[in-house]
C-alpha cells in the first residue's frame, strides 16, 4: 500500500542541518548555556590556565541559524564568557560534604546574590562543550588521547558497528527474530562514555542497547547468543535484544519501555551513594549510567528521575542520545523546547549539550560527567546530538527522514572521523587500523558460529526464574508441584 | 433489512438486531453496498475516516499517528483532516490519556492511540482513577464518554515481552469502561464506529496479529455494530467456547478438528468483555453443559476467570463437566518460548476432549 509522503518540512526548521537552534549564540562559547549550571560549575580558576576545549571558534555562528519558527524560551542567561573571574561575586557554597540524606543541603539563596557565578570549591574543572555542527575544531585540540586509548576506541566503535550489521544480516536470512534495533552511527556514544568506566560501574540502556553491552564488556559471543535466543546467551536465551543483562559487567538492562530504566539507574545509583556513606565502604564510588533517547525526555520518568538525582545527589549521569528521531516523530516537532540539556539545570544539575558524532569530544564530557559524579558532586544531564544510520528496528522502512540529513550526518561517521584524527596525528598507521578491522570481523563472525552451535533453551527453562523459587507456582490437585507436572507447560494441567 | 438499519441508527439504536449467519465472516453490515476485501488496518482506517468526517470535533492523536503509525492504521488521516485533528504527541502514555480525558470531558470526540498494549500501563491510572470515574464523582456534570483508545494487542509471533501483552483483564476490572475486541476486519470497523459514538470511555484492543493476516469483505459505508452482544458464530450442541479477537482463529481450527471426532463445538465472540453478554453465552451453556474458555492472557487471574464464575453461578446444575480454561501461562510472555506459552490448537483441542468425556 502506498504511504502517502508526509512532507516534513514543517514550519518549524527548514532544514535539518541546523538543528539544534542556538538562539544565544554568544552563550554557548561559555562553559554552561544556563546561568544556573554556573551554580554547579565553577568557571576556570585562573584566566591564564588554557581551558580544557577549545572555545568554540570566534566566529560564532550566526544568527542566522537561528530558526525561524522556534522562539527562543524565556531564556534569561546573560552570556559569560570562557573565563570569569572572580570579580563576579561569587557565592561559595558551604563547603561541606553534604550528609547522605542530601536534602539537608543548604539552598542557596538565589535572590540575594545579583551575579550567580557560584564557585565550587573543587575550582578546577570545566564541562563544556561547542554546539558544533560541523566535526571541525578537532584537529585544533591538542592530542586528547595515547595511541592506546586511541585504538581501543577505535577497536571498540568498530566492533559495535561490525557487529550491529552482523545483526542484520542475521535477521534477515531468519537466525534472530523479534524486535532488533541497531545502533549505527551512535556509537561514539557508547565507547565515548563506557570506555571511561570500571567493571562496577553500572550501565542503563535502552532497547537499543547491544553496542552498551559490548562496550561495557560483555562478550560478543553472549550478545549474540543471546539474540539468537540460546541458552549461552547473557540472559539464558529469555531476553532477547532489548534485554541485554550482565551481572558481573554491571549491565542492568535493555529496557524495552522507554524511560523505565532511568529511576532503575537511579536506584542503583543510590546504591552506590548509601554504600559510600552509610556503610562506609570509603572506596566506592561506582557511578551509574543511564542512555536514553530524545523522545523519553518527555516522559514523566525522566523528570522524575532528573529530580530524585539532584535532590539526593546521587553519582549518575544522564546520557541523553540525541539522535533527532523517535520513529517516525521529529524531536523538533515532539518537545516544546528541543534543547534537552537545558532540563539539567532546571532540575540543579548541569546540562551539557555535546556533539555526539565525535568520540573525543564525547569523551571528554565524559570524564568531567563521571568525574563530577565519582566525587560525589551529583548528576549531570549530558546531551549527545547524534544520529542512527539505519532506521529505528529493522522493521522499519526508513522512509521518513529527508535524504540530505541522512547524508549529513553520514559524513560525519564517528568511526572514519577518529580513523582519520589517528592517521593525521601518526597515532597509528593504516596498517594497524585494518589489523583492527580484520580482527573484528573474525570476533563477530565467530561470535555467530558460537551462538549457532549453542542449544536451545529447554522446555524445563520456561518455567523458571517467574519466581525466585520455581516452584512458586504452587502444588497442583495432585499433589505434585506444578511445575513439575508435564501438563502445566502444556496449558492444560488444572490450575 | 438495510431500510429498518437506517431508521434504527437514525434513532440513535445502531443496528437493528437480528440472527447472524453461522460463520465467522458474518454478514453484519448491510448487505447492499459496496464492500470491498480488506484487512484489519485498513477496516480500523475506513473507520477512523468515517468517525473524522462524520464529526468535526473528532481528534485522533497518538505516537507516530501522523504518517500513519507503525501498523499503518492512522494513514491519510493527517492529510485529509488537517495537522489541528490528526497529530503526534511525545512518548507519554499517561499525558497521552489524561489529555484525551480533558478534551473528552469538553465534549470532543478523543480517540487516542497507545502505539503497544504493552504501554498502556503508564495511562493505567489515567484510564482506571479518572476516565472510568469522570461522570460518577461529578454526579453526570462532566463525562469523558467522547474517549476512545485503540491498542494493539495480542502476541504476533515474535513480538516477545513488550510487543506481545495481553491487558485486557486489568481493565475488565474497573467499572466506569468498557473494553472492546473485534475478531475480523467487518467487525473492527462497525465496533470501533460504535466505540467511538459510545457515550462511555472505550478501550479498544486489536488484535496486531490480524492487522495484515484477515481478510475480509467490508462494506465502505457507515456502520455501527452492537456493543455488549456477544456472538454465535458457530453452532453446535456439544460444548460452548468462548473467546474473543485473534485467539478465535485458533479455536475455530480446533473445532473443525474436533468435529472430525464428532464433537459439535459452539463457538462464541464476546466481542465485548465489558460489560460482557451473559444471557448469550448462559443461553448457550444451557444448550451445550459444557463452557471452555481461551484466552492469550496469562491464566489466572485472566476474563476467563470471571467468565467461568458468572457461568457456574448461573448454570451450575447444568454443568456437566467443569468449566475449562485454555490461556496463556503464569509467566511473563516471553520471547523464544512463545509456542510453548500460547494455548494453540492442539491444547484446546485436548480441552475439549477432555471436557466432553468428563
Amino acid at each position: 500500500m502506498s504511504l502517502s509522503h508526509h512532507h516534513l518540512n514543517s514550519n518549524i526548521l527548514p532544514t535539518l542541518s541546523a538543528t539544534i537552534p542556538t538562539p544565544f549564540p554568544l552563550v554557548f562559547s561559555a562553559p554552561i548555556v544556563s546561568f544556573l549550571s554556573f551554580i554547579f560549575y565553577s568557571p576556570l580558576s585562573l584566566p591564564s590556565s588554557p581551558p580544557i576545549f577549545s572555545p568554540f571558534p570566534s566566529s560564532l555562528p550566526t544568527r542566522k541559524k537561528m530558526a525561524t519558527a522556534f522562539s527562543p524560551s524565556k531564556f534569561a542567561a546573560q552570556p559569560f564568557p570562557l573565563n570569569t573571574t572572580s570579580q563576579n561575586n561569587p557565592l561559595t557554597i558551604p563547603t561541606t560534604a553534604s550528609p547522605f540524606l542530601g536534602s539537608t543541603r543548604k539552598l542557596i539563596r538565589l535572590s540575594s546574590s545579583s551575579n550567580l557565578n557560584i564557585r565550587r570549591r573543587s575550582g578546577t574543572v570545566v564541562a563544556v562543550s561547542d554546539v558544533v555542527k560541523e566535526n571541525k575544531s578537532k584537529s585544533t585540540l591538542n592530542l586528547l588521547i595515547t595511541k592506546e586509548e586511541g585504538l581501543e576506541l577505535y577497536e571498540d566503535m568498530v566492533l559495535g558497528r561490525a557487529f550491529e550489521d552482523m545483526c542484520a544480516q542475521m535477521y534477515y536470512r531468519g537466525k534472530m527474530f523479534g524486535f532488533v534495533h541497531l545502533y549505527n552511527g551512535q556509537e561514539a556514544i557508547s565507547t565515548g562514555f563506557i570506555k571511561l568506566l570500571k567493571q562496577q560501574d553500572s550501565v542503563v540502556s535502552t532497547y537499543r542497547d547491544h553496542v552498551h553491552a559490548l562496550s561495557k564488556g560483555v562478550s560478543a559471543r553472549a550478545v549474540m547468543s543471546e539474540l539468537f535466543g540460546k541458552t549461552t546467551g547473557c540472559c539464558r536465551g529469555q531476553g532477547g535484544s532489548m534485554h541485554m543483562f550482565s551481572r558481573e559487567h554491571n549491565v542492568l538492562g535493555g529496557f524495552a519501555f522507554i524511560g523505565e530504566g532511568i529511576p532503575v539507574a537511579t536506584g542503583a545509583a543510590f546504591t552506590s551513594k548509601y554504600k559510600r556513606e552509610v556503610l562506609k565502604e570509603a572506596d566506592c564510588d561506582h557511578v551509574t549510567l543511564a542512555f536514553f533517547g530524545d523522545g523519553t525526555c518527555n516522559n514523566g520518568q525522566f523528570f522524575e528521575c532528573l529530580n530524585m538525582a539532584a535532590l539526593w545527589k546521587l553519582p549518575i549521569v544522564f546520557v541523553v542520545e540525541n539522535n533527532l528521531w523517535a520513529i517516525g516523530m521529529s524531536h523538533l516537532r515532539a518537545t516544546s523546547d528541543p534543547q534537552i540539556y537545558k532540563k539539567g539545570p532546571a532540575f540543579g544539575m548541569p546540562g551539557v549539550h555535546v556533539n555526539g558524532m565525535d568520540v573525543l569530544k564525547v569523551r571528554e564530557v565524559a570524564k568531567e560527567a563521571i568525574g563530577r559524579a565519582r566525587r560525589g558532586e551529583g548528576p549531570t544531564l549530558v546531551e549527545c546530538e547524534t544520529y542512527r544510520f539505519r532506521g529505528h528496528s529493522l522493521a522499519d522502512p526508513d522512509e521518513l527522514r529527508d535524504p540530505a540529513e541522512k547524508a549529513h550526518y553520514a559524513a560525519r561517521d564517528p568511526i572514519t572521523a577518529l580513523k582519520k584524527y589517528l592517521i593525521e596525528n601518526s597515532l597509528a598507521s593504516e596498517a594497524d587500523l585494518k589489523a583492527i578491522d580484520k580482527k573484528i570481523d573474525e570476533v563477530v563472525e565467530e561470535a555467530v558460529e558460537f551462538a549457532d552451535e549453542s542449544p536451545v533453551p529447554p522446555r524445563s527453562q520456561l518455567l523458571e526464574n517467574v519466581f525466585a523459587d520455581p516452584k512458586g507456582f504452587g502444588i497442583g490437585p495432585d499433589g505434585q508441584y506444578r511445575c513439575e507436572d508435564p501438563k502445566f507447560t502444556e496449558g492444560t494441567a488444572q490450575v | 433489512m438495510g431500510f429498518r438499519n437506517i431508521i434504527g441508527r437514525r434513532l440513535g439504536l445502531g443496528l437493528v438486531r437480528r440472527r447472524k449467519p453461522f460463520s465467522t465472516a458474518t454478514c453484519d453490515g448491510d448487505g447492499n453496498g459496496n464492500a470491498k476485501s480488506i484487512n484489519l488496518y485498513s477496516a480500523i482506517n475506513q473507520a477512523l475516516h468515517i468517525a473524522l468526517e462524520t464529526d468535526n470535533r473528532a481528534f485522533v492523536f497518538g505516537e507516530d499517528v501522523s504518517f500513519g503509525g507503525v501498523f499503518r492504521c492512522t494513514t491519510g488521516l493527517a492529510d485529509r483532516f488537517g495537522k489541528a485533528r490528526v497529530f503526534n504527541t511525545p512518548l507519554c502514555e499517561q499525558g497521552i490519556v489524561g489529555f484525551g480525558i480533558g478534551l473528552a470531558a469538553m465534549g470532543n470526540r478523543a480517540i487516542a492511540e497507545i502505539q503497544f498494549a504493552d504501554y498502556i500501563y503508564p495511562a493505567f491510572d489515567q484510564i482506571v482513577n479518572e476516565a472510568a470515574k469522570f461522570r460518577y464523582r461529578s454526579g453526570n456534570q462532566f463525562n469523558c464518554g467522547g474517549l476512545t483508545i485503540r491498542a494493539p494487542y495480542g502476541a504476533v509471533g515474535h513480538g516477545g515481552h513488550y510487543h506481545s501483552q495481553s491487558p485486557e483483564a486489568f481493565f475488565c476490572h474497573v467499572p466506569g469502561i468498557k473494553v472492546v475486541i473485534p475478531r475480523s476486519p467487518r467487525q473492527a470497523k462497525g465496533l470501533l464506529l460504535s466505540c467511538i459514538r459510545d457515550p462511555n470511555p472505550v478501550v479498544f484492543f486489536e488484535p496486531k496479529w490480524l492487522y495484515r493476516l484477515a481478510v475480509e469483505e467490508v462494506p465502505e459505508h457507515d456502520y455501527m455494530l452492537p456493543l455488549s452482544e456477544a456472538e454465535v458464530i458457530r453452532q453446535g450442541s456439544d460444548i460452548t467456547l468462548v473467546g474473543w479477537g485473534a485467539q478465535l482463529s485458533v479455536m475455530e481450527q480446533a473445532c473443525n478438528e474436533a468435529e472430525k471426532d464428532g464433537i459439535s463445538c459452539e463457538l462464541i465472540d464476546l466481542k465485548t468483555l465489558l460489560p460482557w453478554d451473559k444471557e448469550t453465552v448462559e443461553a448457550s451453556v444451557r444448550k451445550t453443559g459444557r463452557v471452555l474458555i481461551s484466552h492469550e492472557a496469562p491464566v489466572t487471574g485472566g476474563f476467563g476467570a470471571e467468565i467461568s464464575a458468572s457461568i457456574v453461578e448461573r448454570c451450575f446444575l447444568r454443568l456437566e463437566a467443569p468449566v475449562a480454561r485454555v490461556c496463556g501461562l503464569d509467566t511473563p510472555f516471553p520471547l523464544v518460548f512463545e509456542p510453548f506459552y500460547m494455548p494453540t490448537k492442539n491444547k484446546i483441542l485436548d480441552a475439549i476432549k477432555a471436557t466432553v468425556n468428563y
